[in-house]
Formats: C-alpha cells, structure tokens, sequence
C-alpha cells in the first residue's frame, strides 16, 4: 500500500480535480435524484401535472405509463394478472434499468439513497464501528423471501414495509409517517450496521441488481495501470466488492465492472486522482496498459475531460 | 476426498445458508404476518367504485395513488402507515368525511393501471363500494316520526336504493313513521347518506360490504320463489298445518284469540 493511504479519502482528487471536477457524478447524481421526484411534484404542488402516481406506477405526460417491475412481480406471485398498462409499464422500465444498469435505479433515482448516503458520510466522520454486517447475499435471500411472502399471503408483501415507495409516496402525497420511515433508515445504517441497508438487505437494490447483471452502460478501469493504489475508490464505494476483479485483474482480464451490485454512481470516476475509471459500454475492453506511453496516457485523459 | 480446508470452507458454507435461510424463514413469516394483518381495515374505510374483494385487492394494487390523483371530488386518500390501519398506501375514502359522487364516466377506475380497480365496471350504479345500513334507530329523525328523510332524498339511487317504509307511530298513537329503509341490491355505499345524516354522529352508515351484510346459505332456496320460477308448487297435495302464532299453543287463524287444544301435547304440556 503506498503512503497515499495515509491522506483523507479523496483528498488528492480534490486537489488534482477541484472541487467540483471530485464530485462531479454526485451532483449529478443529486440533480437527478431531484429532477425525479420533481417530475412527481410539480402536479401537486404547481397544478402542472407531468409524472402522475409514485415509482410504483405512474402516468407521465398522460399516455407514458410506468411501473415497478418488482412490485409488478409481487403482484403476479400474489395471483393476480396486472392489466396491460401496468405490465407495460413495467417492461419498459425493466427495459430502461437492463440497458442503464440495473442498480442505477439506486444511485441516480431511489429516494432512499440520500438518506442511506447521509447516513455514511455521518457515519465516517464520527468514525462509528461497523456494526452488524450481514453477507451481501443477504439481500439476495431478502428478494426471495419477499417474493415467497407474496406468494403465500397473496397480497403484495414487501410494499407494506417498502421504505422506497414508502418514502416516495410520502414526498408526493404529503404523508407525514414517511418521515419515520427516513429516521429508521437513517438510524440503522448510522448505528446499527454500515451501509447496512442498501449495500446488504433492501431486496429492490437486489432486484436491480439482477437485472444490472447484463446492463450495457458499466464503469471500467481501463487506465488501471496508473493506480497507485491509495484505495480511495474502496473507500467511497458502496459495494466495493466490485472493484477488484476489474482494477486488479491480472493481465488481458477486462477492466470492467461487471458486477451487478455497481450502482453505476459514478464515485470511483469522481474520487480517483489518476483518472483510472470511466463510464463505458460492457464491450468496451480496451485498455491504456503500459508500455503505452505517458503521452498516450495524457491524450486519453484530456479527451475522457472533454466529453 | 475432500482436504480438511475444503471441508471446513464446506461447513462454513453450509452453517451460513442454514444462518440465511433460518433469517429468511423468519422474516417472511413476520411479512406474511404483517400482510395478512393488513386486511383488517378500519370498518369506516371504503374502497373506491370497482375494488376487487379485499384479499384480491392487496394482491392487485400497487398503491400508486393514480386512482387518487384522477378523483375530481377529492373523495380517495392513500392510507397513512400506522394511522389509517396496515394497509399502508392504499386508497380508501372515509364516507363522513368525502362520499364518492359517482362520477358518470369513472375516473379512478379509468386511472387504475393493474386493475385493482376493475375495468369492467362501466356503469357507476353497479359500484358496490359498501351498503348503507341504518345503524340507529332510536335516534334516527324519521324513527322519532318526523320527517328528516334527508338520507333518503339525497341518495342518487333515491327509491331503489333508499324507500321510506311507512308504518303506524305507536308512541303518538295517531302518526306514521317513515322509516329510511336501504335495499342492499341497489345500494352503491357511494355514503352520501350518511354525508348528510343530520345527527352528529350519524344514524345512517355506509359500512364495507362484509361487515354490513350477512349471506344466505348456497343450499337456501326460498319455497315462493321456487313456486314461481316454477309455475305451480314443488309439490303437489301438500297438507295445510295449522300455523303457530305467539300464545300458549293457539293457530289464531282458526280460532282468531287463541285455544286450548283439544288434544294433549306429548310431554305433558296442557
Ligand atoms: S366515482 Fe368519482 S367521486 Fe367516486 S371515487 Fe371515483 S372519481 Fe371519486
Ligand atoms: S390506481 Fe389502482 S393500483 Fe393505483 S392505488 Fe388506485 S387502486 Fe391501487
Ligand atoms: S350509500 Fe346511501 S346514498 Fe349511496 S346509494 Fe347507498 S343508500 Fe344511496
Ligand atoms: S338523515 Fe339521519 S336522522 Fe335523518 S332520516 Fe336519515 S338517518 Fe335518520
């Protein structure tokens, strides 16, 4: 490990890329994540309807319906066949999330991913113990379990505790008990388990990330080897599980990321003073490996800043 | 043969899938729990026209409040975790707040995109989301003699759904009640009766469907409609036994005032 270890996470980034250029995919992100519930919003709150309903089904513009594929499949392992606007609805959006990423539902949409990420930079700076952590897959167990549960209750289970449509129709419909929901969320991924609920348990990051597994749209490494590995990307990314296979791999392995859990959020991209990550498409394995010349690298990296 | 570290990684793994699975079985029994606790609604809590059966409609709709939204009236809420009982999100109205107006063309039905809401419901009169049952009599108006009858004249299926009864006043001994009188059959439960019932608390309530009726038996039949659909009786020659009317064994329609039978009843009884 070299000494750039010792420096605070993403201080070198900030340093190399300003303030803004190191954080550039979360305020993106942020801007995203408003310009989502903003479309919800501006009917109750202006009298100018553009997304009509919640992210469990809505009615854009009045003719674009779109639905939660999971909620659509809790429903059908309820017993009940959706009717054709809920079914399309939720195809299309299932098509959307296989073409995005499936887990960037996570990172750029879910109401949820604020909090979760509130409570982690909380969590760093008062510099908590890790708590309880339960293995990744426990979310995969969760999904099955939900899907069961909907199955032998016949109702749609998981949307009685769902904290994301909770919180979501809360926003939009002016429930105050969402506020609870928040706090909960806030609360366990604070103290009791880092990370806890959207890196471990919450079964529709693990629906997403189903899908996310043939996603187009993926990050790769394809400067990896100009790491020098100050492990911030680790630090600051939330399944950083991910990373290794891609940035470590040993020679002709792909630089990219293909996991299913990578959210897509683009912080390895913001924190990585060497510039080794970037947003590509799953077939995209070239790589700046040595002995390319540093020119060739400088060249690359310009033409990546002038996207 | 496997080597010790292969068995151990083995025992490991087995240990923490049997962990994942006790966790899940857990889990899912409290959701399932917590689902099926969830169809208690509160008995004031209607679902909108064309709602599937209770435990349909918490497999079909997906709370996305577009049912909600399309209401012009104002009438649907989504329910508040905790407050408005489990159901969390689903839409309901509460009749003594906001009746349904029956809007002609629909537009919560419309708006449903699962068919939670059933689209096969095209003609509001055939809505059933509750009965109205008068819950009160001895202090409903009309029961008093007067004549409120406001339940009655603002019901949008005034005489179908809704009649005054009229029978003597014993009380005043000169006067007739005009008892409100719902007929399930063609009642909505879209709750304007009970908006507008004049009491404070109403006397009139439009209650969901399984709380507000009973149910006859598949095997019932009912003789006089069976002679009907028939034409003549089911059986021929039937014997005419004497009718029993209150009194100490009287048939007051042979003997209107009651008799002592002439004969003795088994068990002693004179
Ligand atoms: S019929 Fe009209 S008033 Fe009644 S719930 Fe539907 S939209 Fe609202
Ligand atoms: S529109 Fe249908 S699915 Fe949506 S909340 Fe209303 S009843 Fe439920
Ligand atoms: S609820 Fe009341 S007003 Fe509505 S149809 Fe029934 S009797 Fe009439
Ligand atoms: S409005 Fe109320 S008090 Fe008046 S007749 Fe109807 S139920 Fe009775």
């Amino acid at each position: 490990m070299s000494t750039h270890a010792q420096l605070p996470v993403g201080f070198e980034a900030l340093e190399t890329k300003g303030w803004i250029g190191s954080r550039r995919y979360l305020l993106l992100r942020r801007a995203s994540q408003l310009f989502f519930l903003a479309l919800f919003l501006t009917g109750p709150l202006f009298g100018f309807w553009i997304a009509k309903g919640t992210l469990a089904g809505s009615l854009t513009l009045d003719f674009l319906p779109l639905a939660d594929p999971l909620v659509a499949l809790q429903s059908i392992a309820a017993g009940h066949w959706l009717t054709a606007t809920a079914l399309t609805g939720a195809l299309i959006v299932l098509a959307a999330y296989v073409l995005l990423g499936g887990r960037a539902y996570c990172a750029w949409v879910c109401p949820i991913n604020p909090v979760t990420d509130a409570a982690h930079w909380m969590h760093r700076r008062l510099d908590l113990p890790k708590g309880w952590q339960p293995k990744r897959s426990a979310r995969y167990w969760l999904l099955g379990t939900v899907l069961t549960a909907s199955f032998a209750s016949g109702t749609i289970a998981w949307e009685i505790l769902n904290p994301v449509t909770m919180v979501h129709r809360g926003l939009v419909f002016g429930l105050s008990a969402a506020w609870l929901v928040v706090a909960a969320v806030f609360l366990f991924d604070l103290f009791v388990s880092r990370r806890g609920w959207c890196g471990h348990l919450c079964p529709v990051g693990a629906f997403y990330g189903l899908i996310g597994k043939t996603s187009i749209l993926r990050v790769s490494a394809p400067k990896r080897a100009a790491c020098d590995d100050c492990m911030d990307c680790y630090a600051v990314c939330p399944e950083n599980q991910v990373i290794s296979p891609a940035l470590k791999g040993s020679p002709g392995t792909s630089p990219i990321i293909l996991a299913g859990d990578c959210t897509n959020c683009g912080a390895c991209i913001d924190v990585c003073a060497q510039d080794v990550f970037r947003f590509t498409h799953r077939f995209d394995r070239r790589l700046a490996e040595p002995p390319s010349q540093f020119a060739a690298e400088q060249s690359a990296a310009s033409l990546m800043h002038k996207e | 043969m496997a080597t010790p570290q292969l068995a151990q990684s083995r025992r490991r793994f087995l240990a923490d899938t049997a962990r994942m699975a006790g966790g899940c079985a857990v889990a899912g029994l409290g959701l399932a729990y917590v689902a099926r606790d969830a169809r208690a609604l509160p008995a004031d809590a209607l679902r909108p026209p064309g709602a599937l059966a209770e435990d349909d409609f918490l497999g079909a709709c997906i709370r996305c409040g577009l049912c909600v939204r399309d209401c012009p009236f104002d009438t649907l809420k989504l329910a508040e975790l905790g407050t408005d009982g489990p159901a969390t999100g689903t839409p309901y109205f509460t009749a003594r707040t906001v009746p349904c107006e029956m809007c002609d063309d629909i537009p919560c039905v419309a708006a449903c995109p699962t068919g939670a809401l059933d689209p096969a419901l095209d003609d509001i009169d055939d809505a059933r989301m509750g009965t109205a049952v008068l819950v009160d009599q001895e202090n409903c108006l009309n029961f008093h003699g007067l004549r409120c009858d406001v339940c009655y004249r603002v019901c949008p299926a005034i005489d179908a759904a809704i009649t005054l009864e009229a029978s003597h006043d014993e009380r005043s001994g000169h006067h007739a009640i005009f008892a409100p009188t719902v007929h399930a059959g063609h009642c909505t439960g879209c709750g304007l009766c009970e908006k507008s019932c004049v009491l404070p608390e109403a006397a009139i309530k439009v209650l969901p469907v399984r709380l507000a009726r009973g149910e006859a038996a598949d095997h019932y039949r009912r003789g006089w409609e069976e002679k009907e659909k028939n034409g003549a009786p089911l059986v021929d020659g039937l014997i005419d036994l004497p009718d029993r009317l209150p009194g100490p064994g009287t048939d007051n329609l042979a003997a209107p005032g009651g008799f002592e039978p002439a004969y003795k009843l088994p068990g002693g009884r004179r």
